[in-house]
Formats: C-alpha cells, structure tokens, sequence
C-alpha cells in the first residue's frame, strides 16, 4: 500500500471503557477511494474504533491522523476532521423535530454558512441521489426505516465528506427495507468515495469492499480481500465466525 | 375526509364502509364519554345532580339577586352579592395608586403587549422580522411607559399596585426565568467542574428555601449588604427573587427535558460538525423544550400566583386591594367574596389562556404524525 495516499492512518491505537480495554494495538492504514468493510461479533470494538475516527470516542493511546489532521484535544483539528468525515448511525439520528429538507440542510446553513436556497437545491440533488425528492416536506416520523437511513446518508453527503463511516447502517432495519439502502450504498461506492463499513451484510462486504477487516477482543485478527477472505480465512477464529454467519 | 370521497371509494372498493352511526359525533362521544359502562353512567348522574345543586344558587347570587349600585355597603340590602363598589373601586383593583391621569400609560403598554406577544407565539405574521425585534424591546419600551422619564412624568414602584402590578411582576419573572432556567439546565449537565458546581448549588439552594424566606432575605437583608447610600428598588428586588426562585425549578423541568433526547441526537450533530452551541439551540434545545411544554407552564403559571406575594413588602396587588377594601369601613362585611371573587377571576383568566395556549402549541410542534 502506498503511505503517501493514506487519507486515514491509525498508529499503536488502544482505548478503554473504564477497566475495560476495548481496542488493543489497532494499526490501519486507509488509502484514498479504499472501500473497507469491519465484521465481528458484537463487543469486538468494530464501531468504537470508526467512531474514534471522528471522535465521537476519544482515544487514551495511539495516534489517528485523518486527512493530515491529528485528533487531539484540539477542537480546531477535530472540526476539521468532522468536516471531511460523515458518518450514518445504525439508528438513522436524523433531527426529528426537523422535515427532510431541513435536516439535510442545517448544517450546510449553519457550519458551511450557505445562502439558504443554495443549501436547498444541493440538498434536494442528494435526495434524488438517494431516491425520495418527494419525501422532502416530511417529517422523519412519517417515513420507513429504509427511507429514514437513506435521509441519512443524503444529510451527510450534503456535507461533500472525502470519507464516510457507516456503523451498521442496515441493522435496525426491516428486511425488505436492507436491499434500499444497500444500494445506495453501492451507488455511492462507484463513485470512488472512501468508506468504511461495519456491517454484517457479506453480499455487500463481497460486491463492494476492497479490504475486510475481521475484529475480536478489540485485536484486528484478520484483513484480506473479500476473495482471500471468504474463501481462505487463516485465522481459526475467523472460520468459526464465517460459519456461524454464512450458516444461516 | 369528505363524504364525497366516502361514496367514491364505496363504489371502488365495496369492502369500505362508513363507522356505524352510534359511535360517531355527538350521540357516539356522549355514549363513549357519559354512560360508557355503569360507573360512568353513574358518575354522569352524580356530576349533573352537584352542578344542578350548585350553580343556580350561585347564579342567583352573583347576578339575580345581587346589588349593582349604591356608595356605601349599607346600599347593598339583598341577599345577593353586592357588586356596588366596582363603580368605585376596579380603576384600584386594576391600576393600583398608579396616578389616574396616566393610566393611559398602564393601558397602553398592555395593549402593545399584545402584537409583541403575538409575534412570539405565532409563527406566519406579517412583517414578521421587525414584529420579531418590537417584541424584544417591548420590555423596555413598556419599562420605560410604566416608570416614566425621558419627557414623561416620573412614576415610583410603590405606586403600581392591583392587578397591572401582579401582570408587571408576573410578566418579567416569565420573560427571564425560561433563559436563566435553559442555562443553569445546561451548567448542571455540563463537563466542566466548576460550572456544573455552581447550577447545581444554585438551583439546590434556591429550590430548598421558601420563596417566602427569599423575599424576607431580598427586602431586609440585602440592605445590610449594600454600600451606605445605595439602594435598589423594593418592587425589584422582588421580581429578582421570583425570578431566581422561578429559575432553579425551570432548570429542573428543562433538565428532565434534556435527558429524554437519546444520546445519538448529540452524536449526529457532532458528526455534522454542529459544535456544542449550535447543536444546543438547533438540535437538542427544540426538542428537549417541546417536551417540557407542560413543566414551563407550570412553572409560569405558578410563579404568576406567587407575584400575590409583593404584599410582604407593603404593595398592594390585587388580592391586597381587595383586603384594604374588606377593612374599608363603608365597605366592611359586604364585599369579602365579592372581591376576592373577582381577583381569582383575573387570575383564572390569565393562567387558563396559558395552559390553553400551551396545548395549542404542543400540537402544533408535533411531527410525529401529521
């Protein structure tokens, strides 16, 4: 992999919660347009570290450098990390006391500082991206889980982040409503954005990502292509975790 | 929905079919509401049978049989209410010792409260930008009516009194308490220390004491602290008090609000890049005061009662007027109902059409399913 292109580098990184020490030793080097899909079982650390990523946890130890900027103590660094970074939670978060329109526009208004009918137009071109322009006026209340998370996504593409976090964007969701997001989500894959995914979803960890990251215990155990993966797990752990997954 | 869509979906799809007719408008609420079951039935008949016991006697009274003219309680020789003294007497109940040449000024600033209050409550105005900035000078334009200075003649606190005083006192305590309430409720959850030290001191101290004890305080004690020479208005240090008193519980209902909105709101606006202040006023404060909508008004609408309390520092508010006319030896013996009859009236008034307006507002700002 070539260092100079790496848009996040993630050096020596622990962290705990309280005594307990949920990320050992994590070192991830991601390259720009890299398409990264994060698996485990639950309690591995998957989603704390990509939430350490825009400090949504802090970190004790290690350094994590994100477009050159380092997350520090420093709110200066940290807004300029935030400002490239978007992130889509598992349990959508949109603002319910906001209709679509000005829930994907609000930080445009008030963190980029744009005329408001610029913020408009910009907004309602990613909710076509993501396919409900005509849910717009609603509220987030009057809408399915699958066209709530694809509001979501739309709200932090607004942003124009170089990287996207998604912490299980699919796991609150109606079976029938995964298939939506997903390819939202594949759409936005092709058009180069960096990503990184923790999901469960292994048809889109094996269509979509470039790299699969298998985490237990806080340790990455394993990372490989989606082939190599799938097909040719090393690590024991990681063949029980496959079987259980891929069984049912 | 209108009938004719009814009929129309009725040739379109024969399964639907209108709710049956007992169990809609007026004949389907009073079968659901009145005579749902023989409890209810039974208590419809107990409540009809006390309001028929009780409120032709009372009519009668306050109106059929009462007295409307005379100078004196001994004029009043019904059985009914004696309501003479209203000729005489409501400018006082209203306006206090205020000097009746410039009631004009009480009425005026009253009236202009109106548009400002408009202009705070509903939304779709005309004109609403500069209505926005009329509302918030209003209190110092209607400081400034009511004080007087700046050409117009000088008005003293100790002359405001009856109902205008307990509206003044009222009216600022509302106009402040709800901003010093949002941030001693943020302080209390704050990371910093000291911050969060303090709220939480504060708003202990002042919820702990008497609202009584603190007015005590305000009037006699705080002179002793004053440098010689200085003194600060009785009337506002009262306010002052029913303010902080009114504050530390807002904070409290502000906080309960703040901690029902799941952690993941906060999380969003962070990853948006809202810093801490911007994710307050536009996330997490709308909503978290949406839901304390009941809390604030009862916070308001007790403070508002608690103005009566100016009465410790020798003012006369309403119920104080209505006290000097009970022991007014012309009036004595006549009038106790009467007077306090009419001052709960006022106060009924003014607290209902809050707690109204609070319902309105509740189902305006709900989008859960519009």
């Amino acid at each position: 992999m070539n260092e100079n292109s790496a848009v996040i580098e993630i050096s020596a990184l622990n962290k705990w919660f309280g005594n307990f020490h949920v990320l050992r030793d994590i070192n991830l080097s991601i390259s720009q347009g890299e398409r990264i899909v994060i698996c485990g079982p639950s309690g591995s650390g998957k989603s704390t570290l990509i939430r350490c990523i825009n400090r949504l946890e802090e970190h004790q130890e290690g350094r994590i450098v994100v477009e050159g900027n380092e997350l520090t103590h420093d709110l200066k660094n940290i807004d300029a990390v935030r400002r490239e970074v978007g992130m889509v939670f598992q349990s959508f978060n949109l603002f319910p006391h906001l209709n679509v329109l000005d829930n994907c526009t609000l930080a445009l208004i008030w963190v980029r500082k744009m005329p408001k009918l610029e913020a408009e137009s910009l907004a309602m071109e990613y909710l076509e991206r993501v396919k409900i322009p005509e849910q717009a006026r609603k509220f987030p209340g009057q809408l399915s889980g699958g066209q709530q998370q694809r509001v979501a996504i739309a709200r932090s593409l607004c942003m124009r982040p170089k990287i996207m976090l998604f912490d299980e964007p699919t796991s609150a969701l109606d079976p029938e409503m995964i298939k939506e997001v997903l390819d939202v989500m594949v759409d936005l894959a092709d058009t180069g954005m960096t990503m990184l995914v923790v999901t469960h979803e292994m048809g889109f960890a094996s269509q979509v990502a470039d790299r699969i990251i298998f985490m237990d215990e806080g340790l990455i155990v394993e990372q490989n292509t989606p082939e190599e993966f799938f097909n040719n797990p090393k690590s024991d752990r990681t063949k029980l975790f496959l079987s259980q997954i891929l069984s049912h | 929905m209108t009938r004719d869509n009814n009929s129309h979906s009725d040739k379109a799809n024969p399964g639907i079919k209108p709710p049956p007719a007992n169990t809609v408008g007026i004949i389907g609420w009073i079968r659901k509401n009145l005579l749902g079951g023989w409890v209810n039935t039974l208590l419809t008949i107990i409540s009809i049978y006390i309001l028929w016991l009780a409120l032709p006697p009372l009519f009668d009274w306050a109106l059929l049989n009462a007295d409307f003219s005379g100078s004196s309680g001994k004029e009043c020789t019904t059985n009914g209410a004696c309501w003479a003294w209203l000729d005489q007497r409501i400018n006082q109940f209203f306006y206090g010792f205020y000097p009746p040449e410039s009631y004009w000024r009480v009425n005026l600033s009253l009236i202009l409260l109106l548009p400002a209050l408009a202009y705070i409550l509903f939304e779709n105005l005309p004109y609403s930008k500069y209505g926005r900035w009329f509302a918030l000078s209003y209190p110092i334009i209607s400081a400034l009516l009511l004080l007087g200075g700046a050409g117009l003649e000088v008005v003293t606190t100790d002359k405001f009194g009856g109902f205008m005083l307990n509206l003044v006192a009222g009216l600022a305590g509302i106009i402040l308490s709800l901003p010093i309430g949002i941030v001693l409720a943020l302080g209390r959850r704050s990371k910093l220390p000291l911050i969060r030290m303090f709220s939480i001191a504060f708003i202990e101290i002042i919820r702990g004491v008497p609202l009584i004890t603190l007015l005590f305080v305000a009037v006699i004690i705080v002179q002793l602290f004053l440098p010689p020479g200085v003194s600060l208005d009785q009337l506002v240090r009262v306010m002052i008090m029913i303010t902080i008193f009114a504050s530390a519980y807002m904070a409290e209902v502000i906080r309960g609000g703040l901690q029902a909105i799941p952690n993941g709101q906060y999380e969003a606006a962070q990853a948006v890049g809202l810093g801490y202040w911007r994710s307050m006023r536009l996330v997490i404060l709308p909503q978290a005061l949406k839901i304390s909508i009941p809390g604030i008004v009862n916070t308001f609408i007790g403070l508002f009662k608690d103005t009566t309390l100016v009465i410790i520092i020798g003012l006369f508010d309403i119920l104080g007027q209505a006290r000097l006319l009970q022991t007014n030896p012309d009036w004595m013996g006549k009038v106790d109902h009467e007077t306090f009859l009419l001052a709960a009236l006022f106060f009924f008034i003014i607290c209902f059409s809050m707690s109204r307006y609070s319902i309105n507002l509740e189902k305006r700002l709900d989008t859960t399913n519009k």
